[in-house]
């Protein structure tokens, strides 16, 4: 893996960057995260070659092609559970991982909350459009109860998943929501979920102008709403507070909610391993497992 | 062994002793008698002492318990199978009496705890019972209230001492499995055996030992299939695992989960085996092949995420240890009917590879193939198991570690260019780049589900599916072509040919064996490539009139098995013909000799 330490570098331009023309509908809210993903490898400088960009299914899925990088396009709501394959086994690369709110709450519902309890170091956007853009307009878990859609034609019935307790209760160690109307605060957001040791969620709203046009203008100044941060006495550690806050009715607040230091999966498993290894770090795999068979004798 | 030719006696001093060649002991208790115990020891030594071992285990589903039974077949030539009949049974209930009576040989010992079990008046002439108070015994030698602990212990010692077998081993044998614990269980254990071993067999009027066996040049090992396999995959490099626990699959994972750690390794208990395949999938991309397995159930689970695996050409190793299905089925019986879910259960057209182990020691070298091709075809591969070869012991020749142990790190070379999915490669075989491979042209590739052109970008073009549904096909047909062909045990021409595949492979060369013997032109070969399968086969079965594929599934719609209906499919030879049978149990020498001679007779008329 030292190969690519004597790479000469030029810092990577924008162009370096795009891959194929993003096949998002003019005007949909995914473009933002794409262009602030391209700002974020900028700023820190990430390797190119370490970049992995990889998303489950949706139109906020195909994110991994329009981006020069090493990228999946997994299947429908999986990208979590690939990604922690990924992560495990490969901690010297940068993982993101992108997808819509049908693949992290529906069909990924189950693996949220079990990458956030494990604690797996990436960071993951979740591009909230409260509908399913792909298939053109049904009701998505996070679509708010009245939304008329194709499968909801006389309004939504079934109570919304709120991300961010969801990512609470399931003991995310951070969690922060933007929305692509704020590119600064998008950026601020990605960056901190880089830097966090852990399980990195960011619920980004990403509107949909096709299928729910106008969904987040209360939470946009320049549509006449109110863009509020979390609220600067907000204690990030405490969980109750950050439930709560999380709990209020839309636009509510964007920020990081809640944030907490607790050892990642890649840690724990490190430290076990490192019991072992001082044992057998002498030793050639043939030798450990001549031990096994040893005693099959 | 009661009918052994080779039984000779020996001049001696009471009891005689009796040289016998082979010997077939069926213990019948309850699951948490520690029965396995019992039979894990016995192999254990058979293995140490050079001699040929398997074993056969009935578990039931429920944890509360119910009827066990542990089988061991220990000989000083070649053992094949478990034996259909024991040579002694070894009741511990009246209802392992009344159940397994039946499974003795004519003028066989009943060797029975007689605290539970009141022998049928009828049956003394049938078989020669000997009866001891085992539970009684067993804490009048140990003491405390904990009835039933150390009960095996104790049995244990009754057939050391029936069968003249190195008590002093079997000690040692005794203290390592205790080796870590309070040296007052090891003690008491000791003490349980050696009542049993000096318990007064008045009734025995003889005891037997085995003949020397022949020497062996290497050491052998004794152990489980799930634990072969389980060995292997550490053996051929993987050092990433993720699972779901499932019966009979859970032994492979708590074993990777125990071991990975001193490679530097992970295992991970995933949330369902969707995450678990997608997990596995997420490592091989990042560079090393990984495994993931289940059982029937959870490979349903894995289906879809496998088939993007062939779509995106990840290398993965799916270990199936296959039980009795649909469904839930019978989760601790033995059955091979996922073989149409390892070889078609993708939507669209998902070519992947598809192996059979066909005894224990084959678990340990399938696994290393697996992944030697999964890595040289960029493709899944699924290892077919079944209950009985994982639950199974047998004793095999100790493997050559430090030739055979493998290290698949990934090659992140850089490169000036890379195109993931070129069809111009020989034979469509390309291979991915891992990611942190620096791509010097700056053009990345995208592994995807979706139809896609040379660098992994979507395609829609009709032509572009054509040719890359034609790429991973035939990548795997040119496979085929350099799969050895299978070996026919029997002469290559005559009557019948018997094919199986997986756990039968005993069962149908003891009954070709013994078919031989009676003047009956019958052979057999063991199918490990199962998909694809070898180029050539027509010219083995251009040999034989008949070709009777026997299998532990069932007959199915249209009449033939599984693997039976894919080689009707492939070679549409009318001489094919399936022989079937779904009763959860391993397929016993009589039955397969019986099926044969009824299919012959039902073809002729
Ligand atoms: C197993 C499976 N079921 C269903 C689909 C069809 N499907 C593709 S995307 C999608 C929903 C996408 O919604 P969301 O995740 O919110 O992404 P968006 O398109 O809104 O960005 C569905 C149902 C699929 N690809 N795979
Ligand atoms: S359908 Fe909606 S989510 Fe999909 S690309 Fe168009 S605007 Fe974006
Ligand atoms: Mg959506």
């Amino acid at each position: 893996m030292s190969a690519t330490a004597e790479i000469i570098r030029e810092p990577l331009k924008k162009k370096d960057l795009a891959a194929d023309h993003p096949t998002w509908c003019p005007g949909c809210g995914d473009f933002s995260v794409l262009a602030l993903y391209f700002k974020l490898i900028q700023n820190r400088g990430i390797h190119q070659e370490k970049i992995a960009t990889v998303a489950g299914i949706g139109c906020s899925s195909r994110f991994p092609y329009f981006v020069q990088s090493h990228g999946v396009h997994f299947i429908h709501g999986r990208a979590l559970p690939f990604a922690t394959g990924v992560a495990m086994s490969r901690p010297d690369l940068d993982l993101f991982v992108f997808g819509g709110d049908g693949d992290a709450f529906s069909i990924g519902g189950n693996h949220f909350t079990h990458c956030a309890r494990k604690n797996i170091n990436l960071t993951y956007v979740v591009m909230d459009n409260s509908v399913y853009g792909l298939t053109k307009k049904q009701t998505s878990p996070t679509s708010p109860i009245g939304f008329k859609s194709k499968t909801d034609m006389w309004g939504a019935v079934d109570q919304p998943i709120n991300p961010l307790k969801q990512a609470i209760a399931a003991g995310a160690t951070f969690v922060a929501r933007t929305t692509h109307t704020n590119p600064k605060h998008l950026l601020a957001m990605m960056e901190a979920a880089m830097d966090h040791n852990g399980f990195g969620f960011i619920e980004c709203l990403s509107e949909c102008t096709e299928f729910y046009n106008g969904a987040f203008d209360a939470s946009n100044p320049r549509k006449g709403g109110e863009f509020l941060e979390v609220p600067a006495d907000h204690d990030p550690t405490n969980e109750t507070e950050a439930y709560d806050l999380a709990g209020q009715p839309f636009p509510g607040h964007f920020g990081i909610f809640y944030q907490v230091d607790r050892p990642s999966k890649q840690d724990r498993e490190k430290t076990i391993n490192a019991k072992f290894l001082e044992k057998t770090k002498d030793l050639e795999a043939h030798q450990i497992l001549q031990q096994n068979f040893d005693k099959m004798k | 062994m009661s009918d052994s030719p080779a039984t000779q006696e020996v001049v001696s001093e009471s009891p005689k002793v009796s040289k016998v060649t082979e010997a077939v002991i069926r213990i019948a208790g309850n699951s948490q008698d520690g029965i396995q115990s019992i039979g894990g020891f016995l192999a254990q030594l058979a293995g140490r002492s050079e001699q040929e071992v398997m074993t056969f285990m009935t578990i039931p589903a429920t944890i509360s318990g119910g009827p066990s039974i542990f089988q061991v077949r220990i000989g000083s030539g070649e053992v094949l199978t478990s034996g259909d009949d024991a040579d002694v049974l070894m009741p511990f209930y009246q209802h392992s009496y009344e159940n397994h009576i039946g499974f003795l040989k004519e003028g066989g010992i009943v060797l029975y705890d007689s605290s539970h079990v009141e022998p049928d008046p009828e049956l003394l002439q049938k078989y020669r019972h000997i009866g001891c108070p085992i539970a009684e015994r067993t804490v009048e030698a140990i003491g405390g209230t904990a009835k039933d602990k150390g009960k095996n212990i104790f049995a244990l010692g009754l057939v050391a001492r029936m069968f003249d077998l190195d008590a002093a081993k079997l000690e040692g044998l005794i203290a390592e499995r205790f080796k870590g614990k309070a040296s007052s269980i090891t003690t008491t254990a000791l003490t349980a055996f050696h009542a049993g071993y000096g318990y007064p067999l008045t009734t025995l009027e003889e005891i037997y030992a085995f003949e020397e066996p022949k020497a062996r040049d290497t050491d052998q090992v004794v152990c489980n299939g799930n634990d072969a396999l389980g060995y292997g995959i550490l053996a051929a490099g993987v050092r990433f695992g993720a699972g779901y626990p499932i019966t009979p699959w859970s032994d492979i994972m708590e074993l990777l989960r125990r071991e990975l750690p001193k490679y530097d390794g992970i295992f991970v208990q995933c949330e369902d085996e969707i995450a678990a395949v997608s997990m596995a999938i997420g490592a091989g991309w990042g560079g090393r092949v990984a495994v993931t397995g289940s059982s029937g159930p959870g490979i349903s689970l894995k289906g879809e995420a496998i088939g993007w695996a062939v779509m995106a050409e990840i290398p993965l190793i799916v270990i199936d240890v296959q039980r009795g299905g649909p469904s839930t089925g019978m989760p601790t019986n033995v059955e091979q009917s996922d073989l149409n879910i390892a070889v078609f259960g993708g939507h669209g057209d998902s070519p992947r590879v598809v192996i059979a182990p066909s005894s224990v020691e084959d678990c340990f070298y399938t696994a290393i193939e697996a992944v030697n091709l999964a890595r040289e075809y960029s493709t899944p591969v699924i290892i077919l198991s079944d209950q009985a070869i994982a639950t199974r012991i047998e004793a095999f020749a100790m493997p050559k570690l430090q030739e055979l142990c493998q290290d698949i790190s990934p090659d992140l070379t850089p490169r000036e260019d890379h195109k993931p999915y070129d069809l111009s490669a020989p034979d469509g075989i390309t291979h991915h780049a891992p990611p942190g491979t620096y791509i010097k042209s700056g053009k990345y590739p995208i592994a995807t589900g979706l139809e896609h052109d040379e660098m992994g970008h979507p395609s829609g073009s009709p032509k572009m599916h054509q040719d890359m549904s034609a790429k991973r096909r035939s990548k795997l047909q040119a496979l085929s072509r350099k799969l050895p062909l299978p070996e026919v045990f029997g002469p290559e021409e005559g009557n019948v040919l018997l094919i199986g595949w997986g756990s039968t492979q005993g069962s149908l060369r003891e009954a070709t064996e013994q078919a031989r013997k009676a003047g009956d032109s019958i052979s057999c070969l063991t199918m490990r490539h199962i998909h694809p399968m070898p180029e050539g086969l027509e010219n083995i079965f251009d040999g034989f009139n008949h070709v009777f594929v026997v299998e532990n599934n069932d007959e199915g719609l249209y009449g033939y098995g599984q693997l039976c209906g894919l080689m009707r499919a492939k070679f549409a030879n009318p001489k094919i013909v399936g022989i079937n049978k779904t009763d959860g149990l391993t397929w016993r020498v009589k039955d397969v000799l019986a099926h044969v001679q009824s299919k012959l007779e039902e073809l002729k008329s």
